[in-house]
């Protein structure tokens, strides 16, 4: 009796620094936030999206790697709006309206980012350049390299 | 008293560098012979001193002394001694410590060792190394002094961060800081080499142990930082392109081109102005890489700002080593020659294109890192996250999986196609069967070109050693191809990971049951436990692989009280097909647990290739070193026996 009464005020100590943590959540959580759609194919549509939101509160990742309570809220806006039906870029719109292009990470493309979506082609092109001005070079080499041969 | 003594052996250093500096000049001048014999004992005394200095500060930080500033802020009594050590570096001063330290270790070490340079070139290589660490040594003792006491002790320390309290990420900063130290190596071997116009073989084969050793540790400090997170995030990701992610790959990518470049210098005494701007850019990157982690201007340009001369100290040293050096480079880049020339078909060749491949991918990654820091400028806020870098990065990546499958089979200088179609039959075969099955299986098409090209891969970087006595393989020769597989590997692991993961979010009672991919999944309790500065909530997980026995699993929840936070503790089960995942969430309103599930076939691939492509790297690096003492030896010999018959 008396070590069980010890115990459970041990217990009761270890829980209590949780208790501060808890308190910050005290509003229900969002239904969705920590479920999944019933429909799989619906389910991956919505994890898709939510690979490519970012967390506003968190240093880096998306609101489908996060345990802050606004990634929750809005994985729960995610699925729901999925579940009723709305496409995935309508919805990424809507959060940019309401977040600001932060939240996206797929850059969208407007005159601001065009640089960012030139870059791999001038990048390939420069490449290109590189590579064919040894070639040149190379092939040149090529024939003076065949013709020392015996 | 012990910080005092520090920082007086810290000034002491510097003044060691500057001496190392000015006589390394000197020595380089047709009249400087007398200064010869300085520069060597001064770059391994300036060694020693810093090591001492470092060890001072551990010592403040395992007798927990709250007066020094760093201590209090970054210390507490109660925190494990492994952790009080590692809590040296898990901060800003005390890593920039670290980083002077390791490389004036480094460059002490170099004037023990190096032989085979001729005399200028290494006093040169010495003066340039003392230049670098004095930009250090400047940002360490004007701007960012580790022993500062505080007027009044504090009572407590402030603790560290409960994320940075783990083994693994105890060990990772210093890890990538020898990396990011052995291209400061490869640095100045490039820049002495470039003052006395003496870029050749020896020159690297001098340089390249460095870039070699230097490149394994980014290429383990990687892995395991991606392990790091994948475990203790607790939602089984493992890459996030974050922008302190970025730069730690982008020193690795231009490390590898730098050390594949180095590796044809040194064999054909070709790609001569190519891998001196390589070296250039390695160091840069590493550079870049401190900037943007040490700095703050990752979190927002503005936090940058609250504490602008930092940032702006270490954005001058970046500027001053990097324009510098481009400037000597465009200077003496007429003298320097392109070196031996070779076909369009030849293994150089191939090692051309995949160097200008990972130079694509780095101009991606940085681009991409930065392009929010620009925007910002412009006053929009932009990420730019996986669904750009994906597939961009791809656009380089994949066409290089095919030529590293064909280059080492390829002879140098000149080759025919023709001659390696039929070996390469195989891998051909094999790639096209698994993309098709995996198409067929309706994976995306990015899992699926990485399936195929991973598989075709896997099985060509073992073909160079076909027709070879196994025994008798040089090592440098195990050390690719076991690197190349890594690479392969580690493709095929990521690849499944994106293609074939699998999630269950659940909220279950005890003795509730769930499945996600082969395992059912049973909560059988929840429990209290405590540790030495945290307690947690335990979960007791039975998994059945398959309603075969049960595997007990033990996920956790820890709160952490100095300094206040919290971190789940995932537990994981792998199996040689995969890994289980599991983590515990909240409590629910009704008094259920939130419960994450996944079932991730084949992702330990990623790892295990990041480690073989290190193992790879290793044993390279031995079977070099091996062959430069015998040389070394042999010369020593011949010298002794020279000296005897003189006699």
């Amino acid at each position: 009796m008396k070590r069980a009464r010890f115990i459970s005020a041990a217990t009761l100590a270890l829980l209590l620094p949780l208790a501060p943590l808890a308190a910050q959540d005290s509003l229900p959580p969002a239904p969705y936030a920590y479920r999944q759609l019933p429909d799989p194919a619906q389910e991956a549509k919505a994890q898709a999206l939510m690979e490519t939101l970012r967390c506003l509160k968190c240093q880096s990742q998306s609101i489908a790697d996060s345990d802050a309570s606004m990634a929750g809220d809005m994985r729960n806006e995610v699925r729901t709006r999925i579940a009723a039906g709305e496409d995935p870029e309508a919805i990424r719109q809507w959060l940019i309206d309401r977040y600001g292009d932060y939240v996206s990470y797929t850059p969208q493309v407007k005159p601001l980012t065009w640089p960012l979506f030139a870059a791999p082609g001038v990048f390939l092109g420069f490449a290109a350049l590189l590579l064919r001005g040894r070639f040149r070079r190379g092939k040149r080499a090529n024939a003076a390299l065949r013709k020392d041969k015996p | 008293m012990i910080a005092e003594l520090g920082l007086a052996i810290l000034w002491m250093a510097a003044a060691l560098a500057v001496l190392q500096l000015v006589a390394g000049a000197l020595a380089l001048r047709p009249q400087g012979a007398a200064m010869l014999g300085v520069v060597r004992p001064v770059a391994v005394m300036q060694g020693i001193l810093v090591a001492l200095a470092f060890a001072a500060l551990i010592t403040l930080f395992v007798t927990t002394d709250l007066s020094v500033k760093l201590v209090a802020e970054n210390s507490h009594s109660a925190k494990p001694l492994i952790f009080k050590i590692a809590g040296t570096w898990g901060n800003h001063e005390g890593s920039m410590l670290l980083w002077v330290t390791i490389m004036s270790l480094a460059g002490g070490f170099v004037a023990l060792v190096e032989r085979r340079l001729p005399e200028k070139t290494l006093m040169a290589t010495l003066a340039a190394q003392a230049f670098v660490s004095l930009g250090f040594y400047a940002f360490l003792l004007l701007a960012s002094n580790p022993f500062a006491r505080l007027p009044q002790p504090a009572p407590e320390g402030a603790g560290l961060n409960p994320l940075l309290q783990d083994i693994g990420l105890a060990f990772h900063p210093p890890t990538l800081y020898v990396g990011y130290v052995g291209l400061s190596i490869a640095f100045s071997f490039a820049v002495g080499a470039l003052i006395t116009r003496d870029v050749g073989p020896a020159f690297a084969r001098a340089m390249r142990p460095w870039v070699l050793g230097a490149w394994i540790f980014l290429t383990i400090g990687i892995t395991a930082g991606s392990y790091w997170a994948y475990y203790t995030l607790g939602w089984g990701g493992w890459w996030f392109w974050d922008p302190v992610e970025n730069a730690s790959l982008m020193p690795w990518l231009a490390a590898t081109a730098l050390l594949h470049s180095v590796s044809v210098l040194a064999a054909r005494n070709a790609l001569r102005a190519w891998t001196v701007m390589l070296g250039v850019i390695a160091f840069s990157m590493s550079m870049v890489g401190t900037f943007l982690v040490r700095s703050g201007i990752l979190t927002s340009v503005h936090a940058f700002a609250v504490d602008p001369a930092r940032g702006s100290f270490i954005l001058a040293l970046l500027a001053i080593y990097i324009g510098g050096a481009l400037l000597l480079f465009a200077l003496r880049a007429s003298t320097v020659t392109e070196g031996a020339r070779f076909a369009f078909v030849s293994r150089e060749a191939a090692l051309v294109f995949n160097n200008v491949m990972l130079c694509g991918i780095l101009g991606i990654v940085l681009l991409g890192t930065l392009y929010p820091l620009l925007t910002e400028a412009f006053g929009v806020k932009v990420s730019v996250g996986p669904p750009y870098f994906n597939p961009v990065a791809a656009i380089f990546a994949f066409p290089m999986f095919v030529v590293m499958a064909v280059g080492p089979l390829l002879r140098w200088k000149d080759d025919r196609g023709g001659r390696i179609a039929p070996i390469l039959a195989v891998p051909a075969l094999v790639a096209i069967a698994a993309g098709g099955a995996a198409f067929v299986a309706g994976v995306r098409v990015l899992p699926a070109l990485g399936l195929a090209l991973g598989a075709g891969l896997a099985i060509a970087s073992l073909l160079p050693l076909r027709g070879r006595n196994l025994r008798r393989t040089p090592l440098p020769i195990w050390g690719m191809v076991i690197a190349h597989l890594g690479i392969a590997v580690a493709a095929l692991g990521m690849a499944s990971e994106s293609a074939f993961s699998t999630e269950t979010l659940a909220a279950l009672n005890p003795g509730e049951t769930r499945q996600v991919g082969p395992y059912a999944l049973t909560l059988d309790r929840i429990d209290p436990v405590a540790g030495p500065n945290w307690t947690a909530l335990q979960a007791t997980v039975s998994a059945r692989y398959d309603g075969g026995d049960a595997t007990v699993l033990l996920p956790q929840a820890r709160v952490f009280a100095n300094p206040p936070g919290t971190r789940t503790e995932s537990a994981l089960k792998t199996r040689w097909n995969g890994q289980l995942y599991v983590v515990l969430g909240e409590e629910g309103q009704d008094g259920r647990w939130q419960m994450r599930f996944w079932w991730k076939p084949f992702v330990p691939l990623i790892w295990l290739g990041g480690l073989l492509v290190g193992l790879g790297g290793l044993l390279a690096l031995i079977g070099r070193v091996a062959r430069d003492v015998k040389r070394l030896v042999a010369v020593d010999k011949i010298a002794f026996r020279r000296e005897r018959q003189g006699r």
